[in-house]
């Protein structure tokens, strides 16, 4: 490892690391605007500018690799009349709108010309301009302020592997251009806005609304996907108005899909602020003690057993587990979170999980995609893919639908037939699986949302186990989620009881007259209208399809309005925070969930968050231990059986229109039509 | 003295001829006080009297909502709101002062990069009801209409100090 001395200061580094990287292990900061550690060293800024001896010039540190005996010198007098030198240049041409500019109060040049820039300009000529392009829905440009440190290039080109942004021109008459006038076709767009050092890339949604003073920060979770994003959440008031990614390495690194970051708008529209009651075929707004009293009428007589209860894709695990133990207290087995009837095994948890983990993809070196579409389903696992191809020997291979990825995968087949020969060893390409040391299996939710699904999962657990992939040090055997609130409803059990039914069941239930009341917690995905006389009672934060079905209509709180669980499709449990109160009379779900228990005399014992927590790990241990990945142990699951021959489908068909926040967002349906040409789909916002 | 004996005093009345003799003396001081509100006394350029939002020559509202003077206004008096307007420039959708809140520092206009909020030379907005003192934009874009004349004066008067 080469020594170098820093300031005086002597420190070992990586071989291979820059001059840059080994400042900043010394505590020297150097500024900079086109050096990230997650991008291609540019080296075109030239901020960076430190002294070396021995050399003429001082050199640009971000791009000068290590060597041993270097003696680097981050403070004298010539590396701070550089970098002013450097300054000056990149002020020539930035037009100096601070005051209307949202970088303002967070920007790098506004940083560092504190530091580095002059009190006055020297330069008397005109300014260059540049016209501003178009680059959809989601991000904004001012293109004259931009400074050609190229990260967004950089990121679309090698993290987001859509290669439309590129630069025309040379020097002064560079521009940053996405060539043809469209909207990025990235999922991860809105991260070149974190990246841009400068305004030049900002968030349209978010345009003019805030300052970065002004708003209260809230480290929380995303629940769009099951990738369990970190995200903080800018609030003023009691108005969110932006979200931002919080560095997770193991997760989502620092970057967020644009669901995640955007959809946001969702949670001022369409929202449920006080409790519904059907009165005369319309929903009539009424207070609290109304509904109850309208639900206690109603279900008075009702046995526990016609009673079912369905939880959504977004529900938190406090609220599951309350909803758990009401039906268990109503004796009632009727319960199930799986929503889109995937055909999971709550009693093997390494059956649903993730396994290889998100940072395990790394380590893989070949991968089965059986019925999954990972840059739609989870944006930042598909990004963790393209991460690992990069870094090279990596072959992807897919059984199901032809997903645009961004990366090379070999197609095999559309259906199981496939699978049943890739599973025998009779498909050319099972090699590829049998002979890589650390394989890896990523099954989708359109592979286990359909009839035969148990028997696509055991086809998949064979698979897994006869290609190695299932070792003490190994396993690559992953089932990916699309729904946040999945994992931590089969880690509580809520799946249908002995003689219980799922999903489809009490839905077919109610149609028939089988089943009395259905309790909605937030499922949206279901189809309501074939709930027949069913009284339906829906707790959620949204008027989409459960509450427009429902007869009582109980106001619940959204992801960012209350402290709550959830465990991604890895089988992290992950607290959120609450970033703002639930509008009106909305409250927290477990607490309605725990007043209602009350009304149908069988109160739950659950004073607090607390006691709701202590039950949580009662019943599902893993929730004692919060952002760490308890090992999961293996098993037999799946059935035997042959799958049918039906080729699988994915079960997104709009990345931007897959849960009732998005569905309310107008920034979602404006990126539905704009980039993926749903010109004529309704939605939410269209009332 | 006799003279300086109380009973003296008495009898010749010198306190009083004393009183009138400095009454009498007044008469022909320059006179003090103002008959306000017909006379009106110096004001400086500086002034810091009512806020009075701005506009250019042409008639377009100057704020270009940056909220530097809600960041820096002590008594946290102004609230604004923004959004892109439909030609897509940066303005204001509310601009409110708390005039019962603001201790008049000129903080505000400080920090104005637009020259856009200002406190004019108007101290006689005195209202009957403390709702007539939260003002909105469109009070205070009328307070700059009236008082842009005088305004602008005292800024041009002021320029050459800063």
């Amino acid at each position: 490892m080469p020594t170098l001395t820093i300031d005086g200061v002597e420190i070992e580094v990586e071989a291979g690391a820059t001059v840059l990287q080994a400042c900043e292990q010394a505590g020297k900061e150097v500024p900079r605007f086109c050096y990230h550690d997650r991008l291609n060293i540019a080296g075109n800024c030239r901020m960076c500018l430190v002294e070396m001896e021995k050399s003429p010039k001082p050199i640009a540190s971000c791009a000068m690799p290590v060597g041993d005996g270097m003696v680097i010198h981050t403070n004298t007098p010539q590396v701070q009349k550089a970098r002013e030198g450097v300054m000056e240049f990149l002020l020539i041409n930035h037009p100096l709108d601070c005051p209307i500019c949202d970088q303002g109060g967070e920007c790098d040049l506004q940083d560092q010309a504190m530091a580095y820039g002059l009190d006055h300009s020297r330069y008397r000529e005109n300014k260059r301009a540049v016209t501003d392009k178009d680059l959809g829905p989601l991000v904004k440009t001012v293109m004259t302020r931009c400074i050609h440190c190229t990260r967004c290039i950089r990121f679309a080109t090698e993290i987001a592997g859509v290669e439309e942004l590129g630069a025309l021109g040379r020097g002064e008459h560079m521009e940053i251009s996405n060539y043809v006038e469209q909207a990025l076709s990235s999922e991860l767009s809105g991260n070149i806005i974190d990246l841009c050092p400068v305004g030049a890339l900002t968030s349209k949604p978010y345009a003019f609304t805030a300052r970065s003073w002004e708003l209260n920060t809230t480290e929380t979770i995303d629940t769009h996907d099951a990738v369990g994003s970190n995200i903080r959440v800018d609030a003023r008031g009691r108005t969110i108005l932006r979200v931002l990614p919080r560095l997770h390495e193991d997760i989502n690194e620092e970057w967020i899909s644009d669901k995640a970051r955007f959809a946001n708008d969702g949670l001022r529209r369409q929202r449920l602020d006080r409790p519904y009651v059907r009165r005369d075929g319309r929903l009539h707004a009424a207070s609290w003690d109304e509904a109850f009293s309208a639900i206690a009428e109603r279900l008075k007589s009702t046995d526990g057993t016609r009673m079912a209860a369905i939880a959504g894709d977004q529900a938190c695990a406090e609220s599951m587990v309350v909803l758990k133990d009401l039906m268990a207290a109503l004796g009632s087995p009727h319960i199930d979170c799986r929503q889109d009837g995937a055909k999971l095994d709550a009693s093997i948890r390494s059956s649903y999980l993730f396994n290889t983990t998100i940072s395990g993809i790394e380590d893989a070196d070949a991968c089965l995609m059986i019925g999954t579409n990972p840059r739609w389903e989870a944006a930042l696992v598909n990004a963790r893919l393209r991460k690992r191809y990069l870094a090279g020997g990596f072959r992807v291979l897919s059984v199901g639908p032809q997903p645009d990825l961004t990366f090379p995968v070999e197609v095999l087949g559309a259906g199981p037939d496939t699978l049943s020969a890739f599973g025998n060893g009779t498909h050319e390409a099972a090699q590829v699986l049998t002979n890589a040391e650390r394989p890896m299996v990523i099954v989708g939710q359109g592979a286990l949302a359909r009839e035969d699904g148990a028997a696509v999962l055991g086809a998949a657990r064979r698979i897994a186990e006869n290609s190695n992939a299932v070792r003490d040090d190994w396993n690559g055997f992953n089932v990916l989620h699309t729904a946040a609130a999945r994992v931590a409803g089969l880690d509580l059990g809520l799946v249908p009881g002995e003689g219980g039914r799922d999903v489809a069941g009490i839905i077919d239930g109610a149609a028939k007259g089988e089943i009395d009341a259905v309790f909605l917690l937030g499922a949206d995905e279901i189809d309501v209208a074939a709930m027949g006389e069913a009284f339906v009672i829906y707790l959620g934060h949204h008027g989409d399809k459960g509450a427009g079905r429902a007869d009582v209509v109980l106001p619940g709180a959204a992801y960012v309005e209350k402290n709550a669980t959830w465990v991604n499709t890895e089988g992290r449990v992950q607290l959120g925070h609450r970033a703002v109160f639930p509008p009106g009379d909305a409250r927290e779900d477990w607490a309605i969930i725990r007043a209602l228990s009350e009304v149908m005399g069988c109160t739950l014992p659950y004073d607090d968050l607390g006691s709701v927590r202590r039950r949580m790990a009662e019943v599902a241990e893993t929730f004692n231990i919060i952002d760490v990945i308890q090992p999961a142990p293996w098993g037999q699951f799946g059935s035997d059986a042959a799958p049918d021959a039906e080729p699988f489908t994915t079960p997104i068909d709009d990345f931007y229109m897959t849960d009732a926040i998005c569905r309310s967002s107008e920034t979602m349906a404006a990126c539905s039509v704009q980039i993926l040409g749903n010109g004529s789909k309704a939605t939410g916002i269209h009332g | 003295m006799v003279l300086k004996s109380h009973a003296a005093r008495t009898v010749l009345l010198s306190e009083l001829w004393f009183g009138m003799y400095v009454t009498f003396k007044a008469m022909f001081k320059r006179r003090a006080t103002l008959n306000y509100p017909y006379e009106k006394g110096y004001l400086s350029p500086r002034f810091r009297g009512e806020h009075a939002l701005r506009r250019y020559a042409n008639g377009e509202e100057r704020c270009i909502a940056c909220k530097l003077c809600e960041a820096v206004c002590p008594a946290q008096a102004i609230t604004i709101e923004a959004e892109p307007r439909d030609d897509g420039s940066r303005r204001t959708t509310r601009y409110d002062i708390d005039m019962t809140k603001c201790i008049y520092c000129g903080y505000c206009q400080e920090a104005c990069p637009v020259d856009a909020i200002v406190e004019g030379p108007n101290f006689e907005f005195a209202s009957e009801t403390r709702e007539e003192l939260m003002y909105n934009k469109d009070k205070l874009l009328a307070n700059g209409d009236r008082w842009e004349r005088e305004i602008a004066a005292n800024l041009a008067a002021d320029a050459p100090y800063r």
